[in-house]
């Protein structure tokens, strides 16, 4: 562990959320509500070709015939679409070149957030695209990226500098109208990233992306587009934080990954947004859709550690298209208060030969109710499938639940399906003797996290990994006892 | 070391401990016997402050302070560990990793930095090699699958580790086949010093035969009925506990 255990006893000591600060920033926010018209101005604000307005139109026509998915296990007041802001940008400078142009109160926002830019391209090598209130904001190591062929920049820049590749893909994973939430993110996206690795190129460093929610009464849609060349390897890393405010703040994203053949995409998020408060109120609504492609021996890896968010509403899949190609769930969902979360994944097994592993962690504390729902899909086709699932639950007190929907279709009788779940609860014999090993309880309900989360926590990229297990400490601070 | 004063303790308001009277000083081992029910396991547990029990009478000091109101790990800062009897598992956190928390948590209690880690690779090393612990059994899950000699052995290397002033082995013998009894015996043997103490709980005499005590008390009812030396306990091997019992209703 890198920390020390003073920053982290600290951190324990702060019981609120650490990320809500909220930063002042002059922006430039468009009236709220939803029309034609708003969509329109979106896509001219971002300067953009008329195919992206028509696709985005066709969304947002799509989207008023369609109803709010009800079927998760969350209970929510619905958000009204006609209330929230749909653009909302940092005002100086939409774009700069390098980090010296940046508004300094924005870099003092970094700071708070824990991304020390020049520290992490120094040490750890890793590209980083800002995105705050849907704008992208800073992209570092562009040129080092560029050396390579990669691509790594906002999405609204690469539908300008690459709009072959963005109209070539955008929408060919998680189509304009596959629900609710994709269709409307698809109308209004304002910003995200975009990452093109080009054929046989293995990216050298993680990229990685973190987003903000700042303005209040705003949504953020962003949208990213991951495209892994045939042979080329790609990490990428995902982080998420917004202020602390009374009201729900809506978060609806797409994102879409696409392994070409012989390629693989990792991708880790590190989901962090507000939480509401201890009495439930406020909060980020977080309704993301986030699906991958894969071709043939195609490999794509979904980590993901959740512990924000008032509901979260969120299934990384996988379409195991291509023979032999290969999809990877690992998840760790902690709720604590009144958050809800209901996330767990999609594996479609459509190739001969291909292999999916879901591993998901659900932790619950407080009031809090957290579902695992995951369907494993075997086509016809799909010879000699394989699936293997794994779903446990940690309970904390007696006021919180635990619950898994596990949907299993397979079309093809050699498919292999495998399939275990267990639900376990911190004992008071396991802190006691924890505390009689001179650990006091709080330390100890840490330990025990952490291990029980253990198998995904190594699954994420070595800096990720230090980051995560402290917010799992943290986001459970104070639920027992 | 350890000094305790018609202790009463109950859980549930069920009574268990009614009365128990018991000083161990440095350097001295002493043993508890008595039959299922007597109340020897509370009796550990209420030493380490486990929050299940409910003091309601005595006082128990350690080191001329009374610890009736310290949370359990702020007992062990002070040197007290109990070896439990049935130790738990807890999935994903290996011995060492428990080790190096357990021992930094102590270590900060007392103002000191964390150990370093070349220093506490050492002690692992040291303190494994004592009690003949495999280096692979140390990356294992803490107690996770370990066969009921495996725990015993452990807990006997995290008291080795920890070096603690007073040692409270409750019922550490079951489960433990001659071999590994011997082994943890051994252990136990070199890890005593005339600057701290043990308390052995047992049922049998076996394990005396291996760990000597200075002291033998049979706990009946929640009482400290009879006290002797080491040949207390041979007799209570060869008698059972009836004759106490008939003795102590005369």
């Amino acid at each position: 562990m890198a920390y020390t255990e003073e920053e982290l006893k600290k951190e324990l000591e702060t019981k609120e959320y650490e990320y809500g600060f909220y930063t002042d920033i002059e922006s430039d926010t468009l009236p709220v509500g939803l029309n034609e018209d708003i969509v329109r101005a979106i896509s001219l604000k971002k300067n953009e070709p008329a195919w992206m307005t028509e696709w985005r139109l066709e969304a947002y026509r799509a989207w008023t015939q369609m109803e709010e998915p009800a079927w998760a296990n969350v209970t929510y007041e619905k958000p009204d679409f006609q209330a929230i802001s749909y653009y909302s940008a940092p005002m100086k400078k939409p774009k700069y070149e390098s980090l010296d142009e940046v508004d300094p109160e924005l870099l003092d926002t970094f700071k708070k957030l824990g991304i020390s830019v020049d520290e992490q391209k120094k040490l750890a090598g890793v590209a980083v695209d800002i995105v705050m209130d849907s704008v992208s904001v800073a992209t570092t190591f562009k040129k080092t990226l560029a050396e390579k062929g990669i691509i790594f920049c906002s999405i609204s820049e690469a539908i300008q500098e690459h709009p072959e590749l963005v109209k070539k893909y955008i929408g060919t994973v998680v189509p304009e109208r596959d629900n609710f939430y994709a269709a409307l993110n698809s109308a209004v996206f304002s910003d995200g990233s975009f990452c093109y690795i080009p054929k046989g190129v293995r990216c050298p460093m993680e990229l990685s992306t973190y987003f903000r929610i700042n303005q209040a009464g705003t949504g953020q849609f962003e949208r990213t587009l991951v495209i892994a060349d045939e042979g080329s390897y790609v990490s990428y890393l995902e982080g998420c934080t917004a202020p602390t405010r009374d009201e729900n703040q809506l978060h609806a994203a797409v994102v879409e990954l696409i392994a070409l053949d012989d390629a693989e995409i990792k991708y880790s998020t590190v989901q962090n947004w507000y939480p509401g408060n201890k009495e439930g109120k406020g909060g980020v609504f977080n309704f993301v859709t986030k699906r991958g492609l894969c071709e043939k021996n195609a490999k794509i890896s979904w980590t993901q550690v959740e512990t924000g968010s008032a509901v979260t509403w969120k299934y990384p899949s996988c379409i195991l298209k291509g023979d032999n190609s290969v999809g990877e769930f690992y998840s760790i969902a902690v709720t604590n208060n009144y958050q809800q979360a209901d996330t767990g994944t999609k594996m479609i097994h459509l190739g001969k030969n291909t292999k999916s592993t879901i591993i998901s962690k659900g932790i619950s504390a407080g009031k809090s109710q957290n579902s695992y729902r995951g369907l494993v899909q075997v086509n016809s086709r799909a010879d000699n499938a394989r699936n293997f699932s794994q779903c446990d639950s940690l309970l904390m007190g007696n006021e919180c639940g635990a619950h898994t929907f596990p949907y299993i279709e397979t079309k093809n009788k050699t498919a292999q399906i495998e399939h275990e779940a267990t639900t376990s609860k911190i004992g008071e014999d396991q802190i006691f003797y924890c505390n009689q090993r001179g650990i006091d309880t709080e330390k100890a309900i840490a330990l025990i996290v952490n291990g029980f989360s253990k198998e995904v926590l190594n699954k994420l990229p070595m800096e990720f990994a230090v980051e995560a297990q402290k917010l799992l400490e943290i986001s459970l601070e104070g639920s027992v006892g | 070391m350890l000094k305790i004063e018609n202790l009463h303790a109950s859980i549930d308001d069920k009574e268990i401990l009614r009365g128990i009277n018991l000083e161990v000083k440095p350097g001295e081992v002493h043993a508890i016997m008595g039959p299922n029910g007597s109340g020897k396991s509370t009796l550990s547990s209420v030493i380490a402050g486990n929050e299940d029990f409910e003091v309601t009478d005595g006082k128990i000091s350690f080191l001329e302070e009374d610890i009736a109101e310290l949370a359990p790990e702020e007992r062990a800062h002070k040197g007290i560990f109990l070896s439990f009897q049935y130790p738990v598992e807890i999935p994903g956190v290996s011995v060492t990793n428990f080790m190096k928390t357990a021992i930094n948590e102590s270590r900060r209690a007392q103002g000191l930095e964390d150990m370093p880690a070349n220093e506490m690779l050492k002690k692992i090393r040291e303190k494994s090699e004592l009690l003949e612990i495999d280096r692979k059994f140390l990356s294992r899950s803490l107690n996770q699958g370990f066969s009921g000699g495996e725990k015993k052995r452990n807990e006997i290397f995290q008291m080795a580790m920890l070096e603690p002033k007073l040692a409270i082995l409750d019922e550490t013998d079951s489960g433990l086949d001659i071999d590994a009894l011997r082994i943890v015996s051994d252990g136990v043997n070199r890890l005593k010093s005339k600057d701290n103490a043990v308390v052995v709980i047992t049922h049998y005499q076996r394990l005396l035969e291996y760990i000597v005590p200075d002291y033998v008390h049979v706990l009946l009812n929640g009482r400290i009925v009879k006290s002797g030396g080491k040949e207390l306990a041979l007799e209570l091997e060869e008698k059972g506990y009836d004759w106490i019992k008939q003795e102590v209703a005369v």
